[in-house]
């Protein structure tokens, strides 16, 4: 061991405190700053609010023209997408960096620790790395399709933050048909991807892409059927109505008033899975198999663009799941009512409203960010399946079984119907059930450990 | 002699077209439009912008179809197509139309890129050319096609919405009117869709023999 590597080993032990800081600072203040954005601009591009909010700081807009206020109003709409796009690329981001340190700790490396406390600004050094790539275009390729695919996949990802709620009154546009839409929309991704494999002219790249497709349209199936449980229980496919109809107690959760949502929720997340392309069902992009699959020859940013996308979809399905199955941004001890209270008579809201503006986005991205560290620690916990295992999983058991949720729904919202106080029954007894079934898990992960001798700890981040 | 047969079918082809066009315009289109007042000109404002974009979006992606050599430009085109015509609806206050039209229609494409890569084989050579479809099955087509257009395009009373306003929920409305007033077309289209499934099992499966 030389003297360099010696004292890179010896400090590796202890960040500085100026490091630490730095990366605590930017750690939370980046999404801080961008979710505050979110919160005070998604409200105010309301028409009616941006109207309120104008007046009140003494720009009467009743003067202008209607084409100059459609114009104001599109300039706010695209500040504001920007905003959300680029929280989408920095919660990618960071996810990459949680991800990679989950997986060293599963599998014992020692995984990012080099650039800032815990190695946390390596995501921002492989982007501004991958921004001063050459970005290759393989010699037969078809090059418009090539350089187009990249673009198909952004849209397709970013369109469906149109309909993502972040809290109370914190959308984009609630849409009357939400969820539907964010189906939709997703297919584009798809189409990005398919025309990727095809238009590198390279076999990986083609193989990867079919495996891709037929993946998608297969799991398309169960996520979307499962997916109309919670519609069925709300009675509306607007994101902001599937929330309003939950409480904020897991009990009156979605998930938990009805035993066969959780199943739907079960068939929902393994199909998400199947549509992100994540482990155990990275097949379209089988590192051992298929170099890269469809995105093989790409390098560059497009290449960061597609790896943006991957990750930026766990926070997607995290925040569809949450909101279909988890009650969403509901806040404890403040219904509808509260909310309308905070909000007074007048044109703009008080600060109470803002308040709880703040809370119900807290409670949704703490949610989000729980089922979306399943899904990291599912990837590095289950090996890849084969593709007849993937498509029989899908076709003999997610299709049937989604289908069986799907009709005992109907039945369960007639019982509900009829006795209003089996969705509660159901509601106490699986959440007693889960606390139950979180304790023994905790006591089993407890005596594995204690079994070979180790210890819980977590000072070796 | 065959050019001059090729020239002979053009000729007859194309007085076939304008016959067929003036008699439509005549019958059709003079009596339709004979009733009522003559569309006045407003002011242009920015959904209207917005309409022409959505209406070149679905043209050019139209055309893309319709002219392109590549049949993966040819799928690509009609994405485009379909997801002007998506936004079309929007502007006619047709939400749940607009989004099913994206879901099944993104769908529909992706399945026919599919199919293009894996039944064409010469598709890793990038020069894959579509085949036309003939002079005669052309003007077949548009025979056929034209008159339904032209009904549905003077007989609907078009709404006169300059802007959409907030929309209604019409979901609930069409499965309502689905579900009651045209159930037996929606059974059947389902029964239609259903032998399509068998018909494709069947086409698709190989017999393996046990021997």
């Amino acid at each position: 061991m030389n003297a360099k590597t010696q004292d890179l080993s010896a400090r590796s032990g202890k960040t500085a405190r100026g490091v630490l800081l730095a990366t605590l600072a930017f750690g939370f203040g980046l999404p801080t700053v961008l979710l505050a954005a979110v919160l005070v601009l998604s409200p105010v591009s309301k028409p009616a609010m941006l109207v309120a909010a104008l007046r009140a700081v003494g720009v009467d807009l009743s003067a202008w023209s209607p084409n100059a206020r459609y114009v104001l109003w599109a300039v706010v709409m695209v500040v504001l997408a920007l905003i959300i796009v680029t929280f989408a690329a920095v919660i990618s981001g960071m996810t990459v960096w949680w991800e990679m340190r989950v997986s060293a700790r599963m599998q014992s490396r020692i995984g990012y620790n080099r650039v800032g406390a815990g190695g946390y600004f390596q995501w921002i050094a492989d982007a501004v790395k991958l921004l001063f790539k050459e970005d290759l275009i393989p010699a037969d390729a078809d090059k418009l399709l090539f350089r187009a695919s990249p673009y198909f996949v952004l849209t397709g990802f970013a369109l469906v933050f149109v309909a993502l709620p972040f809290g109370e009154s914190l959308i984009a546009a609630d849409l009357n048909v939400g969820i539907f839409y964010i189906t939709a929309v997703t297919a584009l991704v798809v189409v990005g991807i398919l025309i990727a494999g095809w238009s590198s002219n390279s076999k990986w790249a083609l193989f990867g892409g079919m495996r891709s497709a037929a993946q998608v349209i297969s799991y398309e199936i169960p996520a979307g059927l499962s997916a109309m449980v919670p519609v069925l229980m709300s009675g509306t496919l607007s994101m902001q109505g599937i929330t309003r109809s939950q409480g904020a107690w897991p009990w009156e959760w979605h998930a938990f008033t009805n035993p066969f949502a959780l199943v739907a929720f079960g068939i929902f997340f393994v199909s998400q899975l199947a549509e992100g392309n994540r482990t155990p069902f990275d097949l379209p992009e089988a590192e051992s198999e298929l170099v890269a699959g469809y995105l093989s020859e790409y390098s560059g940013f497009r290449f960061a663009l597609f790896f943006l996308v991957e990750f930026g979809n766990l926070w997607v399905m995290s925040a569809i799941a949450v909101t279909l199955f988890f009650g969403g941004w509901q806040v404890p001890f403040a219904g509808p009512e509260v909310f309308a209270a905070a909000r007074g008579a007048g044109e703009l809201p008080g600060a109470t409203w803002w308040g709880l503006q703040v809370a119900s986005m807290l409670v949704f991205v703490t949610k989000t960010l729980l089922v979306l560290n399943v899904v990291v620690w599912v990837r590095w916990t289950l090996p890849r399946i084969r593709v007849d295992q993937m498509m029989s999983l899908c076709w003999k058991y997610l299709v049937p079984f989604a289908f069986v949720t799907f009709v005992a729904t109907l039945l369960w919202e007639i019982l509900v119907a009829r006795a209003p106080v089996a969705s509660h029954v159901a509601g106490g007894a699986m959440v007693a059930a889960m606390v139950v079934v979180a304790f023994f898990f905790a006591r089993q992960t407890r005596q594995n450990i204690s079994a070979v001798g180790d210890r819980v700890d977590f000072t070796n981040w | 002699m065959r050019t001059n047969a090729g020239k002979l079918s053009w000729v007859a082809a194309a007085a076939l077209v304008a016959a067929f066009l003036g008699y439509m315009i005549v019958e059709v289109i003079l009596p339709a439009g004979a009733g009522r007042a003559a569309p006045t000109a407003g002011a242009l404002t920015l959904p209207d912008v917005v309409f022409y974009a959505l209406a070149a979006v679905t043209l050019a992606g139209a055309g893309g179809v319709a002219l392109s050599r590549n049949i993966l430009y040819s799928a690509l085109g009609l994405l485009f197509c379909l997801l002007g015509a998506g936004g079309l609806y929007v502007f006619l206050s047709a939400d749940f139309v607009a989004v099913t039209q994206l879901l099944v229609y993104i769908g529909g494409v992706l399945v026919l890129v599919l199919f293009a890569v894996m039944l064409t084989s010469r598709i890793t050579e990038i020069n894959v050319s579509n085949t036309s479809f003939g002079r005669f099955g052309g003007i077949l087509m548009f025979v056929a096609v034209a008159p339904v257009l032209l009904a549905v395009a003077l007989l609907t009373p078009w709404a006169a919405a300059s802007a959409p306003g907030a929309l209604a929920p019409t979901t609930a409305t069409i499965g309502n009117a689905l579900l009651t007033r045209w159930l037996l077309p929606f059974e059947l289209a389902s029964v239609v869709l259903l032998a399509t499934l068998v018909g494709a099992v069947v086409i698709a499966r190989k017999e393996i023999k046990a021997d």
